[in-house]
């Protein structure tokens, strides 16, 4: 195991402040103005009548998005058949 | 492990009201926020405090058996999964709402822009979020009753047998 040169909490304060000032330039974005919002809009406008469906969030996520919905249903399965596995009795 | 007659009492009370307002948000998921995923963890909830309430061996002998826990996590996936397919079959393609506005289950047609709110429109949509409540409900519990199989907990009357089992170890010399 190599020898740190450095004492970790000089380390630590390092990291702490390349990134505070790597993320200064974030604080100056404005904030709910994407560059490309063509999709979005169309969703809000055209989601109750292709869809049928009161709710945007719902009509995104179980219709036009309905792979992902799928896709997380099947991770949730396969945890449960991860955490069956570990707990399973053994006789 | 016990819990008292207060905690018991309350949860016999509290928990068919979690499991009405649990299928209540999976329910009106199209018309509010919820859906499936989340009103499925609230139903789950209402599992966990039974379990909590009650002895886990007591849960295993009257009403809860791990075994059809997962046949209803099985089942939700499968229900899932074929309202899907049925978009491929019977219109054009997998996920497509073959059931909007078809005048069917869930069917009716949906007035533009706001409006009150109307249970039986959006076609599969709310078909997807029982699937989903029922598999989430079901893998849920799964999880909490695999869990409590881990634990060894003590019954009633064993713990009614050595009531004093604090004192016992403060006399050691």
């Amino acid at each position: 195991m190599a020898r740190c040169s450095v004492p970790p909490k000089l380390a630590i304060f390092l990291i702490i402040a390349v990134t505070l000032i790597l993320l200064l330039p974030a604080f100056g974005l404005s904030f709910g103005h994407p560059l490309a919002s063509g999709t979005d809009q169309y969703y809000i406008d055209h989601s109750q009548e292709q869809t049928g469906s009161n709710n945007v969030v719902t009509a995104i996520v179980f219709d036009f998005r309905g792979f992902d919905t799928l896709g997380e249903a099947t991770v949730l399965f396969i945890a449960v058949l991860g955490v069956a596995m570990f707990f399973r009795r053994t006789h | 492990m016990v819990t008292g007659l207060i905690g018991r009492t309350a949860g016999r009370l509290l928990v068919p009201f979690i499991f009405i307002f649990g299928f209540y948000i999976v329910a009106h998921g199209h018309l509010s926020p919820g859906g499936g995923f989340q009103g499925g963890a609230v139903i789950a909830t209402g599992v966990a405090l039974v379990l909590v309430c009650y002895y886990y061996r007591e849960c295993m002998e009257h009403f809860i058996e791990a075994k059809n826990f997962k046949l209803i996590e099985s089942a939700g996936l499968i229900l899932f999964i074929c309202t899907a397919l049925a978009g491929l079959v019977l219109a054009s393609g997998f996920f497509f709402n073959w059931l909007n506005a078809s005048g069917g289950l869930f069917g009716n047609a949906v007035e533009y822009g706001a409006n009150v709110g109307d249970l039986f429109t959006a076609g599969i949509i709310p078909v997807l979020n029982f699937a989903v409540g029922i598999e989430v409900f079901g893998g849920l519990s799964v999880v909490l009753l695999y869990m409590f199989a881990g634990l060894k907990e003590t019954t009633k009357e064993e713990d009614d047998a050595e009531p004093h089992n604090f004192a016992q170890t403060e006399e050691l010399p």
